[in-house]
């Protein structure tokens, strides 16, 4: 087929086609972070799985895929968190409430957060990776009485930096959850810890043979988290990692996104690690 | 020391490979520690003839700076090691290490500890083998977080 054929079709598909969303609510997360609250202009939100991503575009600007991050129980309003990094990012850290956002999706695998049922379940964030897992682990704590043991560890730069603060408060009061903060730097004062999240990994008190682990942070991060999970007795296959691929047109058309075998915005970006650890080591991927 | 504290410190990590006779070589030197939060287990310079298997609650590896609350460079919990000073000369404390909370441990004498190993090239060699890993472990973490892996670069 050729681009002259092909374009008409893509052009009234669905899915590549941004709608009309309303930004409802802004709030101020960091210094150059913002969470957004997007609610469709015209027709009913779709519902989003947990680590799906939608594609939010500013027009005349650009499109960026954003990860969901409000409670999937409420897909009628959809959170994103934002950080400045680029033309289209940084504009979106500008919108107020009334303006309109471009919106596609949502797109791609989620965790897999059915496995938790009858398992300990561990919640790996580093960064601003703690975004895309909020709506899990909103969906764990919705279903905390089929789950064993529950714990979040986050690894953020310094306490300055870490995000939904507000929450982490909240869940470190429950009786439930397990949190475990810890920071690169810290001067006194910091009542948690100090280092890396892998060695929260390492004092986790679960099941690792009956353990299901979901990691979201920058790609070392991921690796070093992971291998540490798998080092305890976790299953490879039941830790997931969500990857941050060159996501563009989200349908498995452009190649853009390809890592080995895998489109990363259809068969991700949520994926066991048994699938990609060999192909985040490969040096030309 | 009682069978207690010999059980306890069979089962801490640090001597789970360990074997059997290295364990008990330790066990003689070893005391039970209960510190409350804020209480100091080593100073920066001052001599170093202790080390500490945590068995509960954190302690953090801290730097005074004049004028300036302590940077903490490392948190460390149960099932950690905290010192290895004791082994390496000048045997003086690199750091402050500070309870942050309630913290339970097994307090080893170190002095006497090196002592043993110099007079057994086997016991040295299984002990100094066994904090190679812990001190490896330790410089990758602070290698990792050299990366600043949360800047934007990375994510």
């Amino acid at each position: 087929m050729t681009t002259a054929e092909r374009a008409p079709v893509l052009a009234t598909a669905p899915d590549l086609v941004p709608r009309p969303w309303r930004v409802r609510a802004v709030r101020r997360e960091l210094v150059d972070t913002v969470t957004v609250d997007l609610e469709p202009v015209t027709g009913p939100a779709v519902p989003y799985r947990p680590g799906q991503v939608n594609m939010l575009s500013l027009f005349g600007l650009g499109e960026v895929p954003i990860s969901v991050s409000g409670d999937p129980a409420v897909p009628d309003i959809q959170r994103h968190t934002v950080r400045a990094a680029g033309a289209t990012t940084s504009g979106l850290t500008r919108v107020g409430p009334g303006d309109t956002v471009g919106v596609r999706g949502p797109f791609g695998t989620g965790w897999n957060v059915e496995a938790a049922a009858g398992r300990d379940a561990v919640v790996v964030a580093g960064g601003l990776g703690l975004a895309p897992l909020r709506p899990a682990l909103y969906w764990l704590l919705a279903h905390r009485g089929e789950i064993g043991r529950v714990a979040l560890l986050y690894g953020s730069r310094s306490p300055e930096d870490l995000l939904y603060a507000d929450e982490l408060h909240a869940w470190r009061a429950r009786f439930d959850l397990a949190v475990e903060v810890t920071v690169d730097r810290a001067h006194g004062g910091w009542r948690g810890d100090v280092g890396v999240v892998p060695a929260l990994v390492r004092r986790l008190a679960v099941d690792p043979a009956n353990t299901v682990a979901y990691v979201c942070g920058p790609e070392i991060m991921m690796r070093f988290a992971a291998d540490a999970l798998t080092d305890l007795g976790v299953p490879a296959e039941r830790v997931e990692v969500s990857l941050e691929r060159n996501m563009k047109c989200m349908v498995g058309l452009c190649g853009h996104c390809v890592l080995g075998p895998f489109y990363v915005c259809t068969d991700g970006p949520v994926l066991p690690w048994s699938a990609v650890a060999r192909l985040l080591r490969t040096r030309e991927l | 020391m009682t069978h207690a504290l010999a059980d306890e410190l069979a089962a801490h990590p640090f001597c789970i490979d360990l074997p059997d006779p290295v364990v008990l070589a330790v066990a003689p030197l070893v005391t039970r520690l209960d510190a409350d939060g804020g209480q100091v287990l080593g100073r920066e310079g001052d001599p170093a003839g202790t080390f500490y298997l945590l068995t509960e609650g954190r302690v953090a590896l801290q730097v005074q700076s004049s004028g300036r609350p302590p940077a903490v460079l490392e948190t460390l919990g149960a099932g950690e090691v905290v010192g290895w000073s004791w082994l390496i000369p000048p045997y003086r404390w690199h750091f402050d290490a500070v309870a942050i909370e309630p913290v339970g441990a097994l307090a080893v004498d170190g002095a006497r500890l090196r002592a043993e190993m110099d007079a057994d090239p086997v016991l040295g060699y299984a002990l100094t083998a066994r904090f190679i890993p812990v001190i490896v472990d330790r410089l990758q973490s602070t290698r990792l977080r050299l990366l600043d892996l949360y800047g934007h670069d990375h994510r």
